[in-house]
């Protein structure tokens, strides 16, 4: 028999003390909530508009900072373009690019995929599916392993070309699903060559949906050190660009770093295009009336915790007979609590849900009256119930305190 | 008469010995001065007294909701005076049924919904609850009201759900606070004629009251009064 270490020596009388199962538990929050649906309704909305009010200020924030001009989309907001700007003024083939130029960016924090990418210039040469003169003019790409990643062309058949193809400059190809159509490949099984020029390629896959490179779509794609060694550097009129996929938001920071890690001698060769640059001013109101309206979200939430407390401590004064009734039931001053704790956490939980909703609801209405394209971090969204939750946790520990030490024999009484 | 399905043998269910409650003051007051008392399974026992002789003091320490400040309380055998609130809330989960003057219904849950919140704490499973529920509605004639909230119910019915709630874990002992005290004359009758019955099938009944009627109907009648325990009658053991 073990004995507790309390001031007076006790051993357990009983073996099997009086229980409250978490389904049992459930059920009489439930119940409890629903018993003044109308209350519990209306001690709701301070969370609610707290809440709702965080999410759309923080929505619209992201929104409004990925924001450029009518043709601005959600890829864009995390694209940073550079293009080489000593190539095209140059009179000979240049390219800005430093061989590692894939590698140095990727350590850039805020980085996703970075690649180089330009179009071949064939000259009178074209692709075939046999050996001898084209009669297509499909335009051939050359791209680095980086420049797929960052473009998010997904794979229809085969593989995309990889580090190795790249560092050894074998003689690969990818087809886009129009290029594979026009010459006349669909099964990759057999390890299907072309003739660009004078030279055979192994097609190793079709890519399709390619979001950011456009031109990959129809086109013929090949590594670009097999590019460099066949046909030498890009010409001014189709100079090299690097396309960075980077973090929602990370676009400016980017952009400023990628030239001086690419070019530090010369950093003015390379121009990165970031999404973002609303003017300077602009964005200042912004930012000072964001805080405002952060600090009054603040607020609403504070008012709403304050609002779920006191409702949870009227309910337990309101209820004090019935807190009686549990104990005299079996209840153990611990069972009290935690439905009390669980009845307001709960209150928290509906009350971030509905926020989120609202929240998000009014952000794209701003959104769509300005005609911008909604930008949202879902894990704002995710957050706000978890945050309603807590501050129900927090609103209920006094008045759940006070429930488990009400006297059950008074509270009978009444 | 004992047995039935409570305790049985010849262990008392509840046993005072020299038991006494103090308010602390100040001024501090007695309530209960060395009260002795063993209630017996299967017996029938009243409790009155005028207002203030003790008479809710003495209920809160039977029901395990007080504790007393001197003395002894066992309940089946187990010294409970002074035990953990672990070992006394399970012992108020399973042993002891409570019926109080103002029946403590929850407004919003339907009879028998009433009846299942005793099952809770005293941790039955959950598939036999509402069977067991049932049971202890149809004991006291209720059955056909099962799904009714409280305030469809008359006062008399409103009672004999509380019994129902009462009686759904076979406790040990039932301990009612003047069961009476918000019906009228008539309804109280049927009270008293329901309470022998579930005597003669085997409760232990303690009713606190000073409805001279109602304590007339129990077998034995202990008398309080300025905090001391009498009975006019030799106790007839069980």
């Amino acid at each position: 028999m073990r004995h507790r270490s309390q001031s007076q020596r006790r051993s357990r009388l009983v073996s099997a003390p009086s229980r409250l199962r978490s389904r049992d538990l459930g059920s009489e929050v439930v119940a409890g909530l629903l018993q003044r649906p109308g209350r519990s309704a209306l001690t709701l909305v301070g969370t609610v508009l707290g809440i709702g009010a965080f999410v759309a200020i923080v929505g619209l924030s992201q929104t409004a900072s990925g924001q450029i001009g009518k043709d601005f989309n959600a890829l864009d907001a995390t694209q940073v373009t550079v293009t080489d700007k000593g190539a095209q003024s140059a009179s000979v083939p240049t390219l800005d690019f430093p061989s590692n130029a894939d590698a140095l960016v990727d350590k850039i924090k805020g980085v996703i995929a970075a690649g180089v990418w330009w179009n071949v210039a064939l000259g009178q040469s074209g692709v075939s599916a046999r050996p001898g003169p084209a009669a297509n003019g499909l335009p051939v790409v050359a791209a680095t392993p980086g420049a797929l990643a960052a473009s998010g062309a997904t794979v229809a058949g085969g593989v995309l070309f990889n580090l190795f193809h790249q560092d050894t400059a074998q003689n690969v190809a990818l087809l886009s699903e129009t290029a594979a159509r026009q010459l006349g490949i669909s099964n990759l099984e057999d390890q299907p060559a072309i003739f660009i020029g004078d030279d055979a390629f192994t097609v190793i896959g079709i890519i399709s949906g390619d979001k950011r490179i456009p031109s990959l779509d129809f086109s013929v794609i090949v590594p670009e050190s097999t590019a460099l060694r066949i046909w030498g550097k890009p010409t001014s009129g189709n100079a090299a660009q690097m396309l960075i996929h980077t973090k929602l938001g990370a676009g400016q920071v980017v952009a400023g770093q990628v030239p001086v890690a690419l070019a530090p001698r010369d950093p003015k060769l390379l121009k990165a295009a970031a999404p973002v640059n609303p003017a300077q001013l602009q964005r200042n109101v912004t930012t000072n009336l964001n805080a405002v309206f952060l600090a009054l979200a603040g607020i609403a939430v504070v008012v709403g915790a304050v609002g779920i407390a006191n409702t949870t401590l009227v309910a337990v004064l309101e209820r004090a007979s019935e807190i009686g009734l549990r104990r005299a039931l079996g209840a153990r001053p611990r069972h009290i609590a935690i439905q009390f704790l669980c009845e307001s956490t709960a209150l928290g939980l509906f009350g971030g849900m509905a926020g989120a909703c609202i929240g998000v609801l009014g952000a794209l209405a701003v959104t769509i009256d300005k005609h911008w394209t909604a930008l949202m971090d879902p894990r704002i969204v995710l957050a706000a119930p978890v945050a309603g939750a807590v501050i129900g946790l927090l609103a209920g520990l006094y008045p759940a305190l006070r429930a488990s030490a009400i006297e059950p024999a008074d509270a009978l009484r009444r | 008469m004992s047995s039935g399905w409570t305790a049985d043998g010849g262990k008392p269910v509840i046993r005072l010995t020299n038991v006494s409650y103090t308010y602390p003051g100040p001024p501090p007051v007695a309530a209960l001065r060395d009260a002795d008392l063993a209630v017996w399974p299967g017996e029938h026992v009243s409790i009155t007294g005028p207002s203030g002789s003790g008479k809710s003091t003495l209920l809160n320490l039977l029901g395990l909701l007080d504790r007393p400040t001197k003395g002894t309380l066992e309940i089946d055998g187990m010294n409970l005076g002074h035990a953990s609130e672990r070992d006394r809330s399970a012992v108020r989960a399973r042993q002891i049924g409570f019926v109080f003057q103002s029946f403590h219904l929850l407004p919003h849950r339907a009879a028998i919904e009433n009846v299942m919140l005793a099952q809770v704490y005293a941790d039955q499973p959950r598939r036999r609850r509402r069977d067991a529920a049932l049971a202890a509605l149809t004991q006291v004639g209720l059955a056909h009201r099962a799904y009714a909230l409280p305030t469809a119910l008359s006062g008399g019915e409103r009672q004999r759900v509380a019994i129902a709630r009462a009686l759904v874990n076979r406790p040990s002992l039932v301990l009612c606070d003047e069961p009476t005290g918000n019906l009228d004359s008539a309804t109280t009758n049927e009270l008293i004629d329901l309470l022998s019955s579930l005597n003669a099938d085997g409760s232990t009944l303690v009713v606190i009251t000073h409805n001279p009627v109602v304590a007339a109907s129990a077998q034995r009648q202990v008398i309080i009064r300025d905090g001391k325990l009498t009975e006019p009658e030799p106790a007839d053991a069980a």
